[in-house]
């Protein structure tokens, strides 16, 4: 059930014009954003590290704005109630509609290092070769699982477009996706350890320019299954009270 | 106060004896408006429906445009939890067995939405296969069937998107009778469908009663309600206001006549003027075209003709017909008794 229905999800949510105009710019502008800001900063030689950060930007903005997007996409052409009526655990429902904007989310980062070879001759020389798309897939599940976690808040919300807006920069800024944590105000340290993006990056990164690649991939599905397991026992509540505030219908 | 028809019993017949039970079903929303002064507002959008509909039975829930009609549907379907009252469907509670009244029920809504618009035909119902658990080897035959049902077949791997209304809420219709639910809540079907294609409709819905499931079925077409159901419940302000076969409802119109005259620019004056003469008991308007219809239901010893005519001085008009009254006048008369700032509970008709 869980892979037929990311597998048309996927299929519903690639084919949106306004997805595919989306998926097509996004990236280009993200990777020159990247670009430029390292090459300001005087440090050239990490310009995959830049396109890989703006890749995996591309992969959050995909989760974030999928899920919320799925959600109140669905409540707009009335499907969302007739998934949350079919008699399944409500989390496994939604965790196909999750994933699929995970797995559309990995031609965010394709298209960002794809972007950054054309256009700015960035070389993809890969610390780890192997471990980079192992990197990538593990990141891309834990936040498909998060996404769990933060569908359950767009259930009960029918403004869910308004929250990941909110969302969007302060998770790719606190995650160290393209600046390094290290570079923050301190007090950011403990919101950055316990979500899931931030291990992600982490590993993404060092399986791009050298670092231990497997303890962060192993902390980010840790919390992921966290998130998962959170989400899970929370959307059973979210459903009963959308049930009862009637938030599942526009009206 | 409304007509209590199920009478006021707080205990459900014996397990599964019915196939929708509901008693005192309440369920009411509160809003808010502003921010420095806030009101409070409490609507009652279903305020006492008490009714059962017997297993293979095709039910009508007949009532105007927010009566209650889809959130009594909401309710039973589990989509809404009451504020108030019980129900059963197959002798399971909608809030404390959600799961196992899922299982049994199917949901058919009218209109555009609903449906995966980009998807096929055939992968939306793949997908809602799976979502009910049919098993993967029976989905196939399954989907092949219900577009058969549903007089889709070689329009199957079409994406939705290109689908005319009416294919649209056929496909809704085998959607929801892919898990071969035992009842199914149809909720105004027909909106917005061409004639020929609400036709079809009506045959597919009463080739699937033929089959045994239960159907309940909300519209506002009065003949549909007629042409289908068994039994008709005319719903308004929340509360059934009568219940009982097409020809017992008729009975709510009984010792009357209907005067129907065309014209073009009644007021609102000149409405009020007609509903204020001796022996007037209904006025309605309906607008046809570029033409109105006006109805007047008057005691059947009064002759209103000429009153009416009187107060429609230098409207143009069309054809005047007097007439027996239809199950329409009756259904006419029961919303309007229901609007009435004082109704009265009149007996209902066995």
């Amino acid at each position: 059930m869980i892979a037929v229905g990311a597998l048309l999800h996927v299929k519903q949510l690639s084919r949106s014009p306004f997805e595919i105009a989306i998926a097509l710019f996004v990236p280009v502008v993200q990777a020159t954003l990247a670009v430029y800001l390292f090459r300001a900063g005087g440090e050239p030689d990490r310009l995959l590290e830049a396109a890989v950060g703006a890749g995996l930007m591309g992969v959050w903005s995909t989760v974030l704005f999928g899920s919320g997007g799925a959600i109140q996409n669905q409540r707009w052409q009335g499907t969302l109630e007739m998934i949350m009526l079919a008699p399944r655990s409500p989390a496994l429902v939604l965790l196909p509609v999750t994933l699929a904007t995970g797995i559309t989310g990995t031609y965010a980062m394709l298209a960002t290092l794809a972007w950054g070879r054309l256009l700015y001759g960035i070389p993809l020389d890969f610390a780890h070769p192997v471990a980079f798309p192992v990197a990538v897939a593990g990141c891309i599940a834990g936040l498909g699982m998060f996404g769990l976690l933060l569908a359950s808040s767009f259930v009960l919300l029918r403004h869910a477009n308004a929250l990941a807006n909110m969302l969007e920069y302060p998770i790719w800024l606190v995650s160290g996706m393209l600046v390094p944590v290290t570079a923050l105000p301190g007090w950011t340290g403990p919101v950055a350890a316990v979500l899931p993006t931030t291990w992600g990056a982490r590993a993404v990164h060092e399986a791009a320019s050298g670092g231990p690649v497997w303890p962060a991939l192993a902390v980010c599905l840790a919390i992921s299954l966290a998130c998962l397991a959170a989400g899970w026992v929370l959307m059973t509540y979210v459903e009963r009270r959308a049930r009862v505030t009637a938030t599942l219908a526009l009206a | 106060m409304g007509v209590r028809v199920a009478g006021p019993t707080h205990r459900f017949a014996a397990m599964g004896e019915h196939a929708i039970e509901a008693v005192g079903l309440h369920r009411s929303y509160r809003s808010r408006t502003g921010w420095l002064r806030p009101q409070r507002r409490e609507v009652h959008a279903v305020a006492g429906v008490d009714l059962t509909v017997g297993h293979g039975e095709l039910f009508g829930l007949l009532g105007p445009n927010g009566a209650g009609k889809t959130t009594t549907i909401k309710l039973l379907n589990t989509l809404l939890i009451p504020t108030g009252g019980e129900a059963r469907i197959c002798g399971f509670d909608v809030v404390r067995q959600t799961r196992e009244v899922r299982r049994r029920i199917g949901y058919v809504f009218g209109g555009d939405r609903g449906l995966y618009d980009r998807l096929s035909a055939r992968d939306n119902l793949r997908y809602f296969a799976e979502l009910y658990g049919v098993p993967g080897r029976e989905q196939k035959r399954r989907i092949a069937e219900l577009f058969e049902l549903v007089r889709l077949t070689g329009r199957e791997d079409d994406r939705v998107e290109g689908y005319s209304r009416g294919m649209r809420q056929r496909l809704h219709i085998a959607r929801g009778l892919l898990h071969r639910p035992r009842v199914l809540f149809l909720d105004e079907p027909s909106i917005g469908v061409d004639p020929v294609a609400a036709r079809e409709l009506r045959q597919t819905v009463a080739d699937l009663a033929a089959t045994g499931t239960t159907v309940l079925l909300t519209t506002h077409y009065m003949a549909e309600a007629d042409e289908l159901c068994g039994r008709i419940a005319v719903i308004a302000g929340g509360r059934i206001q009568a219940l009982g076969t097409p020809a017992e409802l008729r009975h709510h119109a009984d010792g009357r006549r209907v005067l129907e005259v065309q014209a073009y620019g009644v007021t609102d004056g000149q409405l009020a003027a007609i509903r204020a003469r001796p022996g007037v008991r209904e006025v309605s308007l309906a607008v046809h075209g570029a033409a109105q219809v006006l109805g007047v239901q008057s005691d059947a010893g009064v002759d209103v003709q000429a009153d009416v005519l009187r107060e429609l001085d230098g409207v143009r008009l069309g054809r005047v017909t007097a007439r027996q009254p239809t199950l329409e006048d009756a259904y006419v008369a029961i919303v309007n008794r229901a609007a009435e700032p004082t109704p009265v509970a009149g007996p209902v008709p066995a």
